[in-house]
């Protein structure tokens, strides 16, 4: 397509006045696209009191950062976010953006998509630039936006063709957070807020935050169990485990969906990626979405009573077991050896 | 009296997954694929009715799909749907979600007046929670996504409890709005026993085409007239019916977002260090682990 722009844009994601760490890591993605396209690296910052966010995004490789500073912007609400960036996004165009698939991301960007006529794409788990043919017609610099789809049987590579502005939602975790070494000097272009009537249509009365005290990304040692459990008692001995090993307890999707455990302890492509030193897996099959969030563990340690299960094809360490049998022994002879 | 239209697809059954269920061009071959109510869809029924019940109005559902999408239909009329639509048209086929958007906004203009545009957060066949926000975007109406709980509604403002990331939100909307449901919002009510001795002949245009192509004494328009008398037509809109429709913007071709490749999942296959499940294979990996400095 002719035209188009060499500008990549991410949405940086602001919470009480502190930028969230998807916004950071898409930033890092961000510049080794913009890297790739021999284009500019944008971070758009919306909020109110925020320069310092914006001044932020200087150390994860912005080239500049649009920033609108407004009362109204303070915290997220739909309307008055989304018509200022689809007044950025119409004016400017950028070939891509970036979105962390945050529930501020997920109801943010599909609006800007929506009315700007992009393509988007949604917990993409990789992002690429490439030439590509489709339908027999040849495009340059593509962003291939890969993700797994329909109960992981697939892993689908989706692109836009023929618009201008490619866009793609990603969870936190997928990509890897890097401070750059010699950041590009602060450069912030600000940006008008215009009041509009509409602003007002939904107004936040309570709002209830806390950091999540679950610090999964971060954690070396994690103990995952799956709906393989088969009840949330027996749940029980994936935290044992995780007590006696010193790791956080995480779950597959179905684990969550089942109740074993909460949401914001999933593993997977649409909940969070972790890279541990090790990983215990425990009564998870290995659907490709689990797989996505851990499979660039260090060393994973299967334990499942299917032979046949595909987490064993990823796995280090692989036992046939009941978890039952399995980790009580497991924690008794720990418990012994590190005496 | 508030009345909604609520928004709702018919799904594989992603956890059901089997044979070859992708097409040669890279979509999804539905026909091969057990067909279900998407649950946070039918929870947002439920918030729907919900209201009904406390506030007075009508519920319509709606539906963009192939014809047997109107199974789903009569399920949402055994819990107490007052209408139904099928938006079915073979020139939709292949639309990405802001094509469907788009359908679904034209639909929803078609249909008429209304305070509620409710939809489930998300379809379990992309989980991608963009038809929603998309919808609302075309419609020009404000959203509130991740709904647990509408408090009250009055004075065309409604309270509502939604989940964000780390905690929770109470908001308060003005009306017109489209919600998005999360699951665990409300159980959906049981079918009513009654309703389904009722509405199980619901029939779409395309069943009473069929009927009437099959019997020579059947008059179409007096099966539609008959079937409408008695509140049982699932009305029937296609590119036809939907006359502003800009047909560029359906479909495969009006799709921004294109399936370039899709791989089958290979798995490298079996490097893993076989631990037997006994005192001694857990010991020897403890060992290893330990002297690894992987534990301890």
């Amino acid at each position: 397509m002719d035209n188009v722009t060499k500008e990549v844009w991410v949405f940086v994601e602001q919470h009480d006045g502190k930028a969230a760490d998807v916004s950071l890591e898409l930033l890092s993605k961000g510049r080794k696209l913009a890297d790739r396209l021999s284009g500019v690296l944008k971070a758009v910052v919306l909020g109110c009191n925020v320069r310092n966010i914006a001044e932020e995004t200087f150390k994860y490789g912005a080239d500049s950062a649009i920033l609108i500073d407004h009362p109204a912007l303070e915290k997220y609400r739909p309307l008055p976010y989304s018509r200022m960036l689809n007044k950025l996004v119409n004016e400017s165009k950028p070939r891509i953006v970036l979105f962390g698939a945050t529930v501020v991301g997920r109801g943010l960007a599909p609006r800007v998509a929506s009315n700007t006529v992009s393509g988007l794409t949604a917990d993409c788990t990789e992002l690429q630039i490439e030439d590509v043919t489709y339908l027999k017609k040849d495009y340059k610099d593509l962003l291939l936006q890969i993700r797994p789809a329909f109960g992981g049987n697939i892993i689908a590579t989706i692109i836009t063709p023929d618009n201008p502005v490619q866009m793609a939602t990603v969870r936190e975790g997928v990509m890897e957070m890097h401070e750059v070494e010699t950041p590009n000097s602060i450069n912030i272009e600000t940006v008008d807020y215009i009041e509009d009537t509409t602003d007002d249509l939904v107004k936040i009365i309570e709002q209830y935050r806390e950091e999540s005290k679950v610090n999964l990304k971060g954690a070396p040692i994690i103990v995952a169990g799956g709906y393989g459990l088969g009840t949330k008692e027996n749940f029980k001995l994936i935290h044992n485990l995780a007590d006696a090993v010193g790791g956080e307890v995480a779950g597959s999707r179905a684990a969550v969906d089942a109740g074993f455990v909460d949401h914001d302890r999933q593993v997977g492509q649409t909940g969070i990626t972790v890279r541990p030193k090790l990983i215990f897996s425990i009564g998870i099959s290995g659907a490709i979405q689990h797989r996505a969030g851990m499979q660039e563990a260090n060393k994973i340690i299967a334990i499942n009573t299917d032979p046949d299960a595909p987490i064993f094809d990823i796995a280090h360490y692989g036992i046939v077991g009941k978890a039952e049998e399995v980790i009580p022994n497991f924690i008794d002879l720990y418990k012994h050896k590190l005496k | 009296m508030y009345n909604s239209i609520v928004m709702v697809k018919q799904v594989p059954d992603t956890a059901n997954i089997s044979g070859k269920v992708m097409k040669d061009d890279g979509t999804v071959n539905r026909a091969k694929l057990p067909a279900i109510f998407n649950h946070e869809d039918k929870e947002a029924l439920e918030l729907a009715l919900q209201v009904k019940e406390q506030y007075g109005g009508t519920v319509s559902v709606i539906t963009m799909g192939p014809p047997r999408a109107s199974d789903m239909l009569k399920e949402c009329f055994y819990m107490g749907a007052d209408k139904a639509y099928l938006i079915s048209d073979r020139k939709f086929a292949g639309s990405d979600t802001l094509a469907t958007s788009y359908v679904l906004s034209e639909a929803i203009t078609h249909i008429g007046k209304f305070d509620f545009v409710f939809a489930g957060r998300q379809a379990i066949d992309g989980d991608t929670a963009q038809v929603g926000p998309q919808t609302a975007e075309k419609l020009k109406l404000s959203q509130v996504t991740y709904v647990e709980e509408i408090k009250k509604v009055e004075n065309n403002i409604a309270r509502i409890k939604r989940k964000i990331d780390g905690g929770q939100e109470v908001v308060e909307a003005q009306l017109p709005i489209l919600l998005t449901v999360i699951k665990g919002a409300q159980e959906p009510r049981p079918f009513s026993a009654k309703k389904i001795m009722i509405y199980k002949s619901a029939k779409t245009l395309l069943d009473l085409e069929k009927i009437a192509n099959g019997n020579s004494l059947l008059n179409l328009d007096e099966l539609i007239h008959e079937h409408k008398d008695k509140n049982l037509y699932i009305e029937t809109l296609s590119t036809t019916d939907l006359s502003d429709i800009d047909v560029s913007k359906i479909g495969l071709h009006g799709s921004p977002t294109k399936v370039h490749k899709v791989e089958s999942v290979v798995l490298s296959g079996g490097d893993a260090v076989k631990i037997e499940p006994t005192r001694e294979g857990i010991g020897s990996l403890i060992d290893e682990l330990l002297n690894d400095h992987i534990l301890g």
